[in-house]
């Protein structure tokens, strides 16, 4: 039997080896079923770095993908620290999208000043009402929020679904299920050249600073933390927890919207219901990864962007499915959650015999 | 008050039989050495009390002994036959179990849906033998239940029994295996000091018949009306070894202390205004403990009102009342002659009540966050601590290091984890948290729970000074010495209902003991 002992102390260079350590193991484990298909590592893993990191198109398609990861990844990690588990990051980042289609399809016309901030406010809005819903029910009613958030995700998507074939289809889409274009005072702009990558990076990094500041130097951040780490005290020493977890959720909700409103109106120009292919679940496992700090979402991000990116490029030049990048991250996301653990407990071989009572 | 009759230990002619023995026993949790080359020998029928503050190691070496724990060094031997040691083989608690060693521990480990009977058997014969052999076992516990003298009905739910009678269930349990070393882990901290004196009186006939007992406590009163001799413990090493016939309550605790201890001393003093005032206060909860009836109290400046009872008699819904934790259902809560309207913590903090919650680690603090976090927690919008919305951490430092300074809080610094204080510190800090605001009233809610004797003093000495000040202070205590020694006049509280006990001057603690049992226990005692 092994046994479990808790540590006494967690040393803080472990908040930082785990995650690096687990995404080894991950590539390690993942170079199974690349030996399996007959590749060769180097190769392979060489290949999926250069398609990720190999020349500026590579690197702007990485930062590209990262963009909307470091918002729901953020947005997790908001609601997580305060201990308000938010698997709707999905339904909250199509809701964003969908605020700003709402706004930024000519139903109002204004100078770009005016028109891109209105347009990332009603996304933002809308990913924010999106989970105070399910906030308010757990305050009032302690209703299991992995529940309604989850469930959520769905109802949402058909709702945009609906709306695509319905009110907002384009007339001039032949048919597609698709929005009429966001007009031109309503975009983001491209960064560099004629790459992909785009100035929703700028407000994803802006929102990252803004959450370490939110949680390091507010109060707002202190309740948060206090109420995540330990509600009775909180609530003992004052802080209103229904209030501060509301909060919490609104930030929340609108840091997914806000990805939702940087891929509509920074990368595609239009809403499809195919616009996220899981940003909003991703972002779970990038917070997690990040160890829920603002700064590591940005890395994290960067990284899974990268095994996403990287692994497509390698599927196109030696023919192995591109799900490669699905299982690389979904161990490293296992082999983070084992590292917590190993970094929480001492394990201790008990023998065969050695029983509990 | 009388303590139960002490038997007299065995005598020192006659040396009864080694039963167990730990020898030089060490055990490290990383760089903490909780148990330092510990011995101990235990003979047959004999008691001994394993005394020591929180932290000495007491715990530690029952694990060692019943196998919980592996000792990086040092043996376990018990008697086996015709009485020669044998070594026990470490980390397994099935072999002391087999090896006849009993423990109660203080939670205790019954299944509340089962009949007593039951739960006597439960694990020891097999799921057939649960049907079939029962009028063998029967017997058997039968005997136990005769020799002993523990009564109590085995053929009603553990659940309907009270605290009392399911520890006797558990001591059964550990005789029906054929205990021949009883550990009690302090097996007192949940009954009323009547029930206390009837488990003396047990261990006494107990120990008459032969066994060994393990008695660990940190009460000093009980560990003179209980043991032959004790072992007590400082730091995780033998601080002495006492016969108690000779001992003496100043000795002991010194040597848990290791310093000598002055106690605190209480000044007579003229209650002024009423602070506090509950007017047939009703909370209705969710259970006993959480409900109190009908209740009407008042507390006065320079007063410290002392709350008796056995936990778990509605002190949970008293204590969430005053801290604006619940409202009532109906009566009238009076602060300073006003009718209170808003139940929040916030709004009782602002009104100037302080809280000094039971649990320090469930209420009282953030645990992952650090000191100088905590010291602050309750204060957040004041100018100190922030200005529009953004914290002042030169604020927060600043309070923190007075605080550390005035309150003699131990630890690495401001920024130090707070879960990381041992428990004594931790209360120092709620102390310099709650009385720094200079409260009107005060909540201590079992301010000195698990404190060592030192940090219980300076707890004492900090109310008292409040009181002084002319602060209004409800203790809520199940230590009746605490109670004697700081409280001005006592409210028993059982079953949710509170009694004024009257001024401590016409007090004693036995008559306060029966009301903590709820008065219907007089008669059976009388």
């Amino acid at each position: 039997m092994i046994r479990m002992e808790p540590r006494t102390e967690i040393s803080r260079r472990m908040t930082i080896i785990a995650p690096v350590a687990a995404v080894l193991v991950a590539l390690a484990l993942a170079s199974i079923p690349l030996l399996a298909a007959g590749q060769n590592l180097f190769e392979a893993y060489g290949l999926m770095f250069k398609g990720a990191f190999g020349s500026a198109f590579a690197i702007s398609e990485t930062f590209t993908r990262a963009t909307p990861l470091i918002l729901t990844g953020l947005a997790a990690a908001v609601a997580f620290r305060a201990k308000f588990w938010n698997i709707g990051g999905e339904g909250q980042f199509y809701l964003g999208a969908l605020g700003a289609v709402v706004v930024g399809t000519g139903a109002i016309s204004a100078p770009v000043w005016i028109l891109l901030p209105l347009v990332l406010i009603a996304g933002a809005a809308a990913g924010a009402i999106g989970l105070i819903g399910p906030a308010y029910l757990k305050t009032r009613f302690n209703t299991d929020e992995v529940v309604t958030t989850l469930l959520l995700n769905f109802i949402i998507l058909l709702f945009v679904q609906m709306l695509l074939q319905g009110w907002l289809k384009d007339p001039m889409s032949l048919g597609w299920p698709q929005s009429s274009p966001i007009v031109d005072e309503a975009l983001l702009p491209p960064l560099v050249g004629r790459l992909r990558v785009h100035a929703g990076l700028l407000v994803a990094l802006g929102a990252a600073i803004g959450v370490y500041i939110l949680m390091r130097h507010t109060v707002l951040g202190f309740r948060l933390r206090a109420v995540g780490e330990n509600p009775h005290a909180a609530r003992h020493a004052g802080i209103s927890v229904s209030r501060t977890m509301l909060w919490a959720a609104a930030i929340s909700g609108a840091l997914a919207g806000l990805a939702g409103v940087s891929e509509v109106i920074g990368l595609k120009g239009y809403l499809t219901s195919d616009i996220s292919p899981g940003f909003g679940y991703a972002g779970i496992v990038v917070a997690m990864l990040a160890g829920l700090s603002p700064i590591g979402v940005v890395i994290s991000s960067v990284f899974i962007a990268a095994i996403f990116v990287g692994a497509d490029s390698m599927s196109r030049a030696i023919g192995v499915s591109n799900y490669i990048a699905d299982l690389v991250v979904a161990l490293s996301l296992l082999c983070v959650l084992v590292g917590g653990v190993a970094a929480r407990y001492r394990f201790r071989w008990m023998g065969l015999k050695g029983r509990e009572v | 008050m009388s303590a139960a009759k002490r038997t007299s230990a065995p005598e020192a002619g006659i040396e009864l039989p080694v039963i167990l023995e730990l020898d030089n026993i060490t055990k490290r949790f990383g760089p903490v050495i909780a148990n330092d080359g510990i011995s101990l020998t235990l003979r047959r029928g004999e008691v001994v009390a394993l005394l020591g503050e929180n932290g000495s190691g007491k715990t530690t070496l029952m694990n060692v002994l019943f196998g919980h724990y592996v000792a990086e060094d040092g043996e376990v031997r018990v008697a086996g036959k015709n009485d020669n040691l044998v070594q026990l083989a470490p980390g397994s608690p099935q072999t002391a179990l087999e090896a006849g060693i009993g423990m109660v521990h203080q939670h205790f480990t019954l299944a509340e849906n089962l009949t007593g009977f039951e739960n006597i058997l439960l694990g020891v014969e097999s799921l057939f033998g649960l049907a079939r052999g029962r009028g063998a076992a029967r017997q058997k516990v039968q005997n136990i239940v005769r020799e002993s003298g523990l009564a109590v009905d085995l053929d009603i739910r553990v659940s309907s029994l009270t605290v009392g009678e399911k520890q006797r269930v558990e001591i059964l349990k550990a005789l029906y295996r054929d205990a021949r070393i009883l550990v009690l882990d302090e097996p007192t901290a949940v009954l009323t000091p009547q029930e206390s004196e009837g488990l003396f009186e047990i261990i006494a006939k107990l120990s008459a018949g032969g066994l060994a007992v393990i008695f660990i406590s940190h009460k000093l009163h009980e560990v003179l009306a209980a043991s032959h001799r004790m072992v007590i413990l400082r730091g995780g090493k033998v601080a002495g070894k006492l016969v108690t016939a000779d001992a003496d309550r100043t000795m002991i605790a010194e040597m848990m202390v290791g310093r000598s201890v002055p106690g605190s001393k209480r000044s007579a003093m003229a209650p002024g205004e009423i602070i506090l005032k509950f007017d047939g206060a009703h909370v209705d909860g969710v259970d006993a403990r959480r409900s109190l009836h009908n209740a009407s109290i008042e507390v006065r400046e320079h007063e410290i009102v002392g709350i008796a009872g056995v936990t778990g008699n509605g002190q949970a819904a008293l204590a969430a009342l005053i801290s604006g934790l619940v409202k009532p259902d109906k009566g009238s809560v009076q602060f300073l002659g006003e009718r209170v309207s808003k139940f929040t913590p916030k709004s009782f903090m602002d009104a100037g009540i302080g809280r000094i919650p039971e649990d320090r680690h469930h209420d009282g603090v953030v645990g992952a966050m650090s000191v100088a976090e905590n010291l602050a927690i309750e204060n957040l919008e004041d100018g100190r601590f922030s200005s529009n919305g953004m914290l002042r951490f030169a604020g927060f430092r600043e309070y923190a290091d007075a605080m550390i300074d005035t309150y003699d809080i131990r630890c690495s610094g401001p920024d130090a984890e707070t879960r990381l204080l041992s428990g004594g510190n931790m209360q120092k800090l709620i102390l310099a948290r709650v009385l720094d605001c200079e409260p009107k009233l005060i909540l201590a809610n079992q301010p000195t729970r698990g404190l060592d004797v030192g940090a219980q003093t300076d707890v004492h000495n900090r109310l008292l000074a409040a009181r002084e000040r002319g602060a209004a202070i409800v203790l809520i205590s199940e230590d009746l010495d605490e109670l004697f020694a700081l409280a001005d006049r006592i409210v028993v509280i059982h079953a949710g209902n509170l009694e004024d006990a009257g001024a401590i001057e016409n007090l004693d603690r036995t008559s306060v003991g029966l009301m903590m049992a709820g008065h219907q226990d007089e008669a059976r005692a009388s």
